[in-house]
This record gives C-alpha cells, structure tokens and sequence, in this order.
C-alpha cells in the first residue's frame, strides 16, 4: 500500500493523471523541479490509452517531435505507451497538454527504468530459454523418428547417444526455472505443480540415458525437451500478462505530497512530510493538497474534497476549520495548525482501515491452483504404485519397473494444464487491455466471472468528478459575458468550467477590471463603473441551493445562479444497463449529499442507493453484501473507496483515480469510458468457461493416456503424441476466445 | 547410412544458425512491440529514407 504520503516521494518526476485537477499539483512539482537540482536529460513515459493504429503511433511521434526540446519519441503499441527522450525542462504538462490538442489521451507514467529494464530482462529470459528448448526439440523429434521409424542396433544407438548430447545440457539450462521454483516449493514444505515436472524432466532424462547405455529401445530425450518447451511456454504467456499488467498499473504516477512548507521561528522550510509534528504551522498554497490534519489558524479558501468524501461541491474554509489530510486548497492560501501528522493522520486511518478490509478476505485459491493441488499428489501416488506393482509382478526388475513408473510420469505430466490457464488469461487480457482495461491481478478475471453485485461510486466514478454549467441558457449575453471575464480571472474549479463553456458557446468576455480574487469566496471587479462579482451564495446575499451552483451579481441587481452539473462519465449509462441486463444487482453508494445521488440513480435506474456515507460505511456496505453471500464488484476512485476496494470479491479502479484506490483495486480503466467494464464480466465469464473446457480435454487425453502408460505399453511415440497433442488443443481452444 | 555423417551434422548446423539468429533477435529487443511493428509497415514515414 501507497497510502502513506511519504511513500509517493520515490521518483523525481511525479504528477497525478493528467484528468485529476492539473492545477492542483503545478506547485509542488514546481518544488521538486526546483529540489532536484542537477538538470539531466528527461526521459518520459506517457500511457496512451486510446492508440490502437498506425496513423496513431505517427500522429503522436510527429507531434512530440515537433515539441521543442523533444529528442526522440517513440511509441510502443503492445503497452500503449510512449517513451520520450528529451532535454531538460521538457515537461510532460506540455507534452500531454500537446497530444490532447490532437486527439490523444495521454497520462503521465513513472518512468521506474530499473523495473521496466528488469522486468524485460526476465523476459527475455524466459523466451532464451524457450529458444533453446525449441531448437533441441526439434534435431531430437527428428533423429526420434528415425528410431521410430525403425532404426536399428548401432544407428538406434548412436541416434540415441546424439539425442542425449543436445537434450542434457538443453534440459539442464532451459529447465532451470521449474528446478529453481520446485526446490522453493519442496524447501516450503509444499508439493507445487513445478514438482512432478521436474521429477518428469529428470527421471525421463536420467532413465533415457541409463536405457541407451545399455543399448535399450525406448529414450525419452524428446519428452523431456518437449515438456520443457511446452511448459515454457505457458509460462511466459504467464509472465508476460503479469508484467504488462504490473508495470503499468504501478507506474501510473503518484498523488500524495511529500514535501510541506513549515513556519518555523517566522521563516518558510520545506520538510518532508514525514518530519512534521503536531503543532507545526503549515502553509497550504492555492493548488496544493493539505499534508497533515490541522485547523485553519489564517486565511480563507475553499476546498476540494472529492477524492476523499466523494463530496463534489467544494467547502468554504476558513480560521477554525478542522482540515484533513489529502484535500486540495483552491483559491486562497491558508495556514494550518496541525492537529495530526503521519501514523495518527486520517490518510493512515483510512490506511489502517484497508489493511482490515485486505485481511478479512479471504485469499482466493485459483482454478490453477486448486487443480494443481488435486493434480501434484495423485500424479506420484499414481506414478509410484505403478512403480510398486510392477516391482512385485516382475520379481523385482527394477529397470522395468522404473521405465513404467517415468512414463506414467511424463504422460500425466501437466504440459496442458500448464498452457490451460496462461493461454486464456493472456488471451482474455489481451482483449481487455485492448478495450482500455489492465488486469492487474492474475486471478481477478476468475473472480471477476463469479460476481453477482456491483457496487458503484459516484464521484469521479460514474461522474467525471469535474462540472458543467447546466443553465447558461439562462443568462442573457450581456451577463453571460461579464460572468465569463469573472470566471476566466479565477483558477477556482467552477469558474474554469464556467469559463471553458463560455468559450466554447462563442461568448466574448466583457471588459470588466479591477479583478480581484477573495479566497473562499469568490471573484469581484468592475464592469461600466459598478461592481460585478461571482462566488458563493452567502457572499451575494443568494439563498443557497440544493445543487452545485455559482452566484452572479451585477452592481446592486438580485443575484443570478449559475448551475452545475457533474458530467457522467461517457459509457456509465451503458455500464449500469448492461449489469441490470445481466441480471446483477447494481448499488451506489457515495459521500455526497443525497440530492446529488438520487438524481443520478433515477437517472441511471439504479434503486439501490445510499448518500452520505463514509468511508467506512461503505466498506461495511460491501463487506455486508459478502457476509449475505453476494460476490461484489467494486468501482470507485476515491480515498473515501479505498477500504471497500480492498474488502470487495473484485475491483475496478479509473486511472484518474487516487494511486491508493488504484492500488487497491485488481482492475484499473485506462481510458474514460465506463462501459469496457460490463463487456469485461462477459469476457471473463467465457474465459473462465475455456479454463474449464481445457481441464476437461487434458484430463481426457490422461484417461485415455494414463492406463496405457500403466499396462507398460507407453512408447515414447505415444507419450510425444499425447503431450503435443493435448498442448495443441489446448492453445487452440484459448484462441476461440472472442 | 554413411552419408549420416555429413547429414547429422548439417542439420544441427543449421539449427544452430537459426537459434544464433533468435538470440540475436532477441537483443536486438525485436519482441518488445510486436503489435507496434505489425503496424508501422503501414506507415509511409519512413519510405524514402531509413530513420535516423
């Protein structure tokens, strides 16, 4: 867990996701430009969620190259991301401000070069490794056929003495990650899945060169490459899913503060967060996010809660208000007593809270595992009565008994069980990823299949968290145009939004001046000699609303409110109606009053909703549901969601949200649209479907393969048929997914 | 069967020549956007001249 804020302070070049608020952190990046000192050349990497062509990869390589200072950018499609070698000072603002202009979302990602390098190293591993094996399989199925094909005395066994020339030292190092991971798994006391198949590769490597020392028919050289190459396979498929998955769901760049500025003794010093103590004075600039809990001792401001109530309209601050930790200060600077800091903050509250909810649930055991722990001891129990049988039926031939004993085996050996799994998961994320989902969590698509209830947040969820002005039809143009030079003076979120949507409905502000910003408040000047202003209600004498709303008052005419809404996210309604239409039971639960939420449920057709909760109640919530037997799905961004992430069966994530939510969660959305998470219960429902069908065929290829292995009348011909067949089908199958 | 002198030794060869080529493949990071690459020969960018 990322919670704790000094936590976020690993890289120099950190910003939220670009849709958060981009104001909201230009200062303290600024800051850590500014402590970072050295200039070195930049490396960037943006996620590019929505990139799917070739005109796209040039679109946005032409377009960064054309930015000043840019070096080289280069787009890789596979992680739909770009990385971007620049001279210092090249912000990724600008670059990402830059791909917005031409169509691109883009989010900033941390670069952590060492665990990208190293993830590509292991890799490339693997792929060595399957390289090796594929290559000896290969001169070995040819120089087998040869015996097969009947061979004779001297030929068979030179043939055979070539085989074990190629097949030892493959075996030795392309097998090394089932050695490794099977002496883990023994050393654990535990009888891993990579147990039998290392005991399969060097029992039929062993046997196979005891039986061409003494001039026998039957090698297995060529299984026990081929069972390498095959599982290898698998798992790279495995790892490869794992990597994607992983490197870019960590590297979405971190929220939380880590520096503060203090007064002490009159002077301003910037601390790391973790050195504050309580009664520190803090200062909290316009844009920034309070470090520690505190009271207001100086200044007014309002406030931006929504990451973590999930309360959308900002809260007037001023001397003697209580603060906690991860809001964001919007207009006026403000000074903090603090209250609480570090371990005793709300942030690590709500830390301690997820910790509980993490540890509640139950670890999930997946269908691989539960297969494997079925598969590993009935496979040696099987192997070794064969053993014993044929040590008493045959008096005591050891060399027979251990010749059966090998081929049971390599037969039963899990090539296809393996591939089972891998083979889907990569396919079904793969699709996912394509529609802008990344599956951070292997079995999460299993668990994901099982769920029965959705639990929706609503801020920043299946809203964008951002406003829109609802009534500008409202104003007539005059007023329109002194309310859009107001809003453009203030970089509070209302009148951007304001000012953003004057300016697209053609609106050309009045020339009004003496603009001057009162923190908490609102924005004045002055318009034709009288004093025009626009801010909260209770500043203009307006009554309050229900809704989101700003007040515009000109000279000493009744004040006009400007209405807000918060824009659904595109593809919520699409979401919500197609979970309905499967039949699953939606809620939604949020911090916000209940105004704003019944409104969007009616909207919705959602009829479960709870307003006002906190973030407990809504792990509670969740935690309710799972007690009754539901398996719930939890979607949400906020901090406020964090603990019923963690609680939930499953979890989605948006990337605009906290990186502490985004940890939590198993599924992050890459993209804006909602709608790629209904249609990803569906692919997870066929992908757990093809899992299913691909145990069913390998246990019918052993049915069939097992009693002849254990009658003694397993060729090595017949043990290569069954393994590439049954890992054949296997693979084919995983592709049908659609 | 005496021409299994030569023949054995043959094939491994060329076996050997493509595994070199994978490796070489592989460090040259050819596998690293397979989706990418797939892509940019659509590209007419870099028709008339090699990248830079």
């Amino acid at each position: 867990m990322t919670v704790s804020p000094a936590a976020g302070s690993t890289a120099g070049s950190m910003r939220p996701a670009a849709s958060a608020c981009p104001a909201c952190i230009a200062a303290p990046a600024a800051e850590r430009l500014a402590a970072a000192g050295d200039l070195k050349d930049a490396r960037l990497m943006l996620s590019l969620p929505t990139a799917h062509c070739a005109v796209c990869i040039t679109d946005v390589e032409r377009e960064l190259q054309r930015h000043e200072g840019v070096r080289s950018a280069r787009v890789n499609l596979t992680l739909k991301r770009v990385s971007i070698e620049a001279e210092p000072g090249v912000s990724a603002e600008d670059l990402i401000g830059r791909l917005d202009r031409i169509g691109y979302e883009a989010h900033e990602l941390d670069p952590g070069l060492l665990s990208a390098t190293e993830a590509d190293k292991r890799g490339r591993d693997i792929l060595m490794r399957i390289g090796v094996a594929g290559f000896a399989m290969m001169n070995i199925m040819l120089l087998s056929i040869a015996v097969w094909a009947g061979a004779e005395s001297t030929t068979r066994d030179l043939f055979h003495w070539i085989s074990a020339a190629i097949a030892l030292p493959t075996v030795i190092f392309a097998g090394q990650p089932f050695f490794v991971s099977a002496w883990n798994s023994l050393k654990g006391g535990r009888l891993g899945m990579d147990v039998p198949i290392s005991l399969a590769i060097l029992l039929a490597s062993g046997i196979s060169v005891y039986e061409t020392m003494q001039h026998g028919h039957h090698a297995y050289f060529d299984a026990a490459v081929m069972l390498t190459f095959f599982l290898l396979v698998g798992r790279y498929l495995d790892y490869r899913t794992r990597a994607v998955a992983r490197s870019a769901a960590e590297e979405l760049a971190a929220l939380e503060v880590p520096r503060a500025s203090v007064l002490r003794g009159g002077e301003e010093v910037v601390v790391p967060v973790g050195q504050l103590v309580v009664g520190d004075l803090v200062r909290v600039r316009p844009g920034a996010r309070v470090p520690a809990d505190g009271i207001v001792t100086d200044g007014t401001s309002e406030m931006d809660r929504s990451l973590l109530t999930g309360e959308s309209l900002p809260v007037w601050a001023g001397p003697g208000e209580v603060l906690s930790t991860g809001e964001v200060n919007l207009t006026g600077p403000l000074t903090l007593r603090v209250t609480a800091a570090g371990r005793d903050s709300s942030l690590h509250r709500m830390a301690d809270l997820v910790a509980t909810a993490e540890s509640a649930k139950n670890r999930y055991t997946s269908l691989a595992e539960r297969a494997a722990r079925l598969y590993s001891p009935l496979v040696h129990l099987l192997s070794f009565s064969a053993f014993a049988f044929w040590m008493w039926k045959t008096g005591g031939d050891v060399r027979f008994a251990v010749n059966i004993a090998a081929a049971v085996l390599i037969i039963t050996c899990p090539c296809a069980l393996g591939l089972a799994v891998p083979a889907v998961v990569t396919a079904a994320s793969g699709k996912l990823f394509r529609a802008g989902l990344l599956i951070k969590d292997g079995t999460a698509l299993e668990r994901l299949a099982e769920i029965d209830t959705v639990v929706f947040d609503k801020t920043g969820t299946l809203t964008m968290g951002a406003p829109e002005p609802e009534n500008l039809a409202d104003l007539d143009a005059a007023d329109l145009a002194v309310a859009a030079a107001l809003a453009g003076a203030s970089s509070h979120p209302l009148a951007r939004a304001l000012a953003e949507a004057a300016r697209l409905a053609g609106v050309v502000p009045a020339a009004v001046v003496d603009l001057r910003e009162v923190p908490g408040y609102g924005i004045e000047g002055r318009f034709n000699g009288a004093l025009v202003r626009l801010g909260r209600a209770d500043w203009l004498g307006a009554t309050p609303g229900t809704v989101t709303a700003t007040h515009l008052q000109i000279g000493a005419a009744a004040p006009v409110s400007v209405r807000f809404a918060d824009r659904l996210r595109p593809g919520a309604d699409a979401a919500v109606a197609k979970f309905l239409a499967q039949g699953k039971a939606v809620h939604l639960v949020s911090g916000d009053v209940e105004g704003a939420v019944s409104a969007l449920a009616e909207r919705l057709g959602i009829t479960r909703w709870r307003a006002g909760a906190l973030p407990a109640e809504k792990a509670a919530l969740v935690a309710e549901l799972t007690a009754s037997g539901a398996k719930v799905l939890m979607v949400g961004d906020g901090l406020n969601d964090t603990a019923a992430l963690a609680g939930a069966h499953v979890s989605v994530s948006p990337a605009s949200a906290l990186d502490a939510a985004r940890t939590a969660s198993d599924i992050v959305l890459l993209g804006q649209d909602l709608a790629p998470v209904a249609e990803a219960v569906r692919v997870a429902v066929k992908a757990r479907r093809r899992i299913k069908e691909n145990f069913s065929i390998s246990l019918l290829y052993n049915v069939v393969a097992v009693p002849i292995a254990l009658a003694g009348l397993a060729t090595p011909l017949a043990a290569a048929l069954a393994m590439s067949m049954s890992s054949i089908t296997v693979s084919l199958n995983s592709l049908r997914l659609k | 069967m005496e021409t299994l002198v030569y023949l054995i030794p043959i094939s491994l060869f060329m076996g050997g020549v493509g595994l070199v080529a994978f490796f070489w493949t592989l460090k040259r990071r050819q596998y690293d956007d397979p989706k990418g690459d797939s892509e940019r020969i659509l590209s007419t960018e870099w028709d008339e001249r090699p990248k830079p």
